[in-house]
């Protein structure tokens, strides 16, 4: 009968495609960070705790380039989960052992106020609203919102080019770099984009339907990237945005520890490696590390 | 399918009307493709959105990335249909309980009205009654509150709070609990209203029949008029099974990984927007279109089955597909 | 709950973008769904398989893919929709003649999928009409066009409010997804900033925009029931 051989070859294209999806994980071809089996630490901490279970949450960003994107393997890759791996490995937890959950940025600071994740590396700004409810170890690394125009616009010069009010824009809905620039728009009803990923202003600029993207510069570095020649930024940041590893709030013990694993890892170039493995494809100058705030 | 209403509506073409049918089908056809060319294949050439490197990943078997990719659409796949079906099961369920309790409310609300002053009962006797009563028209009035609630707000709006507010309060667990019961508070609506005005729609000489066997009110509902309720609204509630599937993709405010979702990731990675969402909507239709031939399907099978001619007691299911919204007021995307 | 109080303002304009994308999109839906119920019950068979081809594909494809292709896809075709820009029409709705496309994107997209379900609603309204009535039409030597405008039409027209109305209810539900594809200002975006970029409490910013919706949709259902219940008895 028609109908029964229809559902039959549904059948089969459905469980096709489920049956795909069950494919192990490719095997990681990149080095990882030097694991500390011999880490100890003092007792009731939440270094011990991690260490003892031999595994650890980290929140990261699953779709942003160069930083935190999951790639055709499954696996997320980026500057941000190799900082991740290099804490997780002083704590003595093989990189194969972390569990790597999604941190968009309106839920990071829910996360780890309900103790869903031990830390948060998901390029996320240290400011003083955010210290109110989570503590942040770091900065790790310096970035500026910066704009993303197509290749040869020079008409779009800075933040001020907005004011004229003829020039459109585009950023992520309930970002800071999305509250930072309504400052410099004319009306942000006729100026100003919002989707729910970066891709999607990529999208938009190059058919032309806005002017500029904004955000973090490094964001922008990754969508730069994938352009290939497409796009380019106006190169002059005007915001300081220190990105830094979320914890627990009060958490001081764990904090110190964190910030100590990052300065060790300036020293022994496991932060510049970090770098060249990921952002530094794009990016070859290497940053150093900014100056730890211990707070 | 439209044979029917076709032959009512005009006559049999004849060999002058077909002549000019297949002249005209020729021209428009023509026309139509041209159209495409112009304005869709030829914009999207000169962009170069048929190159292979767009396209390769997603069709080409010896393309290197192509195990990755469906890989993960096999996964993003694997979860939009665990989601679905976990909601699905859920409002069944929940929406039966639900509908068979509105059904008995208003069953009761018909009854006559039990008066504290009624002569020869003694007050004792009468005040639980009229207590009993009060409770049920405010269980009533509650349930027809949450299902307005519920049936007014977009799906989207109820997915994002729904999350926000249980994590809140203290119930943390992955987003594909919170995406299930997000769906659920909206079909569970649905289907009991759905399943309600079945039962509502059944010819009242069922329930009579009942009554004068001495079934009670609960009996009858469970026994008699529920499963007619179920086979007569099988199809609307096949296309309801559509509607939830389709709903899944709304999982994305929560970051749930279904198939729309890794395809987004799978743009990051291979920057073909247009291409990765032109495979998983042809996914997409493939699968709904089959369900949908399921409700025909079972349309057809029910209908063959009748003792009595269709029509006489179904309410306005005219439309395989499970277009039951004249009774229903109830799902229509 | 002060929450609430101090952003009614807030709420208020997200409603009045959302009450502008609807009105603007069911009338679209409704012109565009009346002339594909027309073709699919059409004499042409070349217009009754399109007809039935779009039904089937909008149908069964997530409204989320159908705005992709009116925001993303459209502007890959070379067009910003700038047919939209009716020019009295846009006095009264200003975001239909700004530069920023995704107004008239959503619009479309809105209009192209309910469009789909309006046919099928006039479909089995049309349906619902005895077919003696057409057949005394045609007895009478009425064509297929005077038929339908003169005879099914006008009697279809009680049974098929209640089904389209809950297609437009649907359809109110939809415009949510507006907010995502860059319509900036429409309800549920303007709920996503005040939860996610200014940090405030969920349980007062839902509310609020629940209140929003509902106004919209509970009113329209309310007056449908009303409707309905009125034809079962006289039916």
């Amino acid at each position: 009968m028609k109908m029964h051989r229809l559902m039959a070859v549904a059948a089969a294209a459905v469980l096709a495609l489920g049956v795909a999806g069950c494919g192990g994980g490719s095997s990681d071809t990149s080095a990882n960070p030097a694991v500390d089996t011999s880490a100890s630490f003092a007792a009731g901490t939440t270094m011990a705790k991690l260490n003892k279970a031999q595994s650890i949450r980290i929140g990261t960003k699953f779709d942003q380039p160069l930083f935190g994107l999951k790639g055709l393997d499954g696996k997320p890759a980026g500057f941000d989960v190799e900082i991740a791996e290099v804490i997780a490995g002083k704590l003595g937890i093989p990189a194969s052992k972390i569990q790597w959950v999604e941190t968009p940025s309106k839920v990071r600071e829910d996360y780890l106020a309900q103790d869903r994740v031990d830390l948060v590396v998901a390029t996320y700004t240290i400011n003083g609203e955010r210290k109110k409810k989570v503590d942040f170890a770091g900065p790790y690394y310096m970035a500026g919102q910066d704009i993303m125009v197509k290749k040869g616009d020079s008409s779009i010069t800075g933040p001020e080019s907005f004011r004229s009010g003829d020039k459109k824009v585009c950023s992520v809905t309930g970002s800071t770099p999305a509250g930072k620039i309504r400052e410099y728009l004319k009306d942000p009803a006729s100026q100003l984009v919002l989707f729910d990923v970066y891709s999607k202003c990529a999208d938009a600029l190059r058919t032309g339907q806005v002017d500029a993207v904004t955000t973090d510069n490094v964001i922008l570095l990754g969508l730069v990237d994938q352009s290939k020649g497409a796009f380019q930024l106006v190169g002059k940041p005007f915001t300081q945005e220190p990105y830094g590893i979320g914890l627990r709030k009060g958490d001081t013990a764990f904090r110190s520890f964190v910030d100590d694993t990052l300065e060790a890892a300036q020293k022994d170039g496991s932060y510049a490696r970090a770098w060249k493995d990921t952002a530094g494809k794009v990016d070859a100058q290497t940053p150093t590390l900014p100056t730890i705030d211990r707070y | 399918m439209t044979a029917r209403e076709a032959s009512v509506l005009y006559d049999v073409p004849g060999p002058r009307a077909r002549r000019i049918t297949v002249v005209s089908s020729v021209v428009a056809g023509a026309l139509l493709l041209w159209a495409l060319y112009a304005w869709v294949y030829r914009p999207l050439d000169a962009r170069g959105q048929f190159a292979y490197d767009l396209w390769g990943p997603l069709v080409d078997p010896s393309n290197a990335a192509f195990p990755l990719v469906w890989q993960r659409l096999g996964l993003g796949f694997r979860h939009t249909l665990v989601a679905a079906a976990l909601a699905i099961l859920a409002s069944l369920v929940l929406g039966t309980a639900l509908g068979v309790l509105r059904f008995r409310l208003a069953d009761l609300a018909r009854g006559p009205r039990p008066r504290l002053r009624t002569p020869g009962v003694p007050v004792a006797r009468r005040v639980p009654v009229v207590l009993w009563y009060g409770t049920e028209r405010g269980i009533g009035a509650v349930s027809r509150v949450f299902v307005e609630f519920f049936r007014g707000l977009p799906v989207l709006i109820t997915i994002f709070f729904t999350a926000g507010i249980l994590s809140e309060y203290g119930v943390r667990t992955q987003p594909l609990y919170y995406l299930v019961v997000g769906l659920t508070l909206y079909n569970m609506v649905v289907i009991g209203e759905i399943l309600r005005s079945g039962m509502a729609n059944l010819p009242r000489g069922q329930q009579e029949a009942a009554e004068a066997l001495g079934l009670s009110g609960l009996q009858t509902v469970l026994t008699i008029l529920l499963p007619q309720s179920y086979r007569v609204m099988l199809p609307a509630l096949i296309s309801q099974v559509v509607v939830v599937l389709k709903d899944t993709s709304l999982g994305f405010i929560i970051s749930y990984e279904e198939v729309l979702r890794v395809g987004g990731q799978l743009i990051q990675n291979l920057g073909n927007p247009i291409q990765v969402y032109a495979v998983i909507a042809v996914i997409y239709i493939g699968v709904n279109y089959v369900i949908s031939r399921l409700a025909v399907y079972a349309q057809r099978r029910i209908a063959r089955g009748r003792k009595t001619p269709p029509g006489a007691a179904v309410p306005l299911v005219t439309e395989p597909g499970g277009d039951v919204e004249a009774g229903v007021r109830g799902e229509a995307a | 709950m002060q929450v609430l109080v101090d952003n009614v303002d807030v709420f208020a304009r997200g409603l009045y973008v959302t009450l502008q994308l609807c009105l603007l999109s069911a009338l679209g839906a409704l012109v565009l769904g009346t002339v594909l119920a027309a073709m699919r019950i059409s004499p042409v068979p070349p217009l009754r398989w399109l007809g039935t081809a779009y039904v089937t594909v909008v149908r069964n494809t997530p409204l989320t893919i159908v705005f992709f292709v009116a925001a993303f896809g459209l502007p890959q075709l070379g067009s910003n929709a700038d047919f939209l820009r009716i020019p009295g029409l846009d006095r009264l709705f200003v975001r239909l003649g700004t530069d920023l496309p995704f107004f008239r994107f959503a619009i479309l997209a809105l209009t192209v999928y309910t469009a789909a379900f309006v046919c099928e609603a006039l479909r089995a309204g049309v349906n619902a009409v005895q077919p003696g009535q057409a057949e005394a039409g045609r007895s009478l030597g009425l064509t297929f066009l005077q038929n339908l405008r003169l005879v099914v039409l006008p009697q279809a027209g009680q049974a098929t409010v209640v089904p389209l109305g809950s297609v437009v209810i649907a359809m109110i539900k939809n415009s949510a997804l507006a907010g995502i594809f860059g319509v900036t200002g429409d309800l549920m975006q303007v709920s996503d900033d005040l939860v996610s970029a200014r940090g405030l409490p969920l349980v007062p910013v839902f509310v609020g925009i629940a209140a929003g919706y509902l106004l919209l949709t509970v009113p329209l259902g309310l007056w449908l029931d009303r409707i309905e219940r009125r034809r079962v008895v006289a039916r």
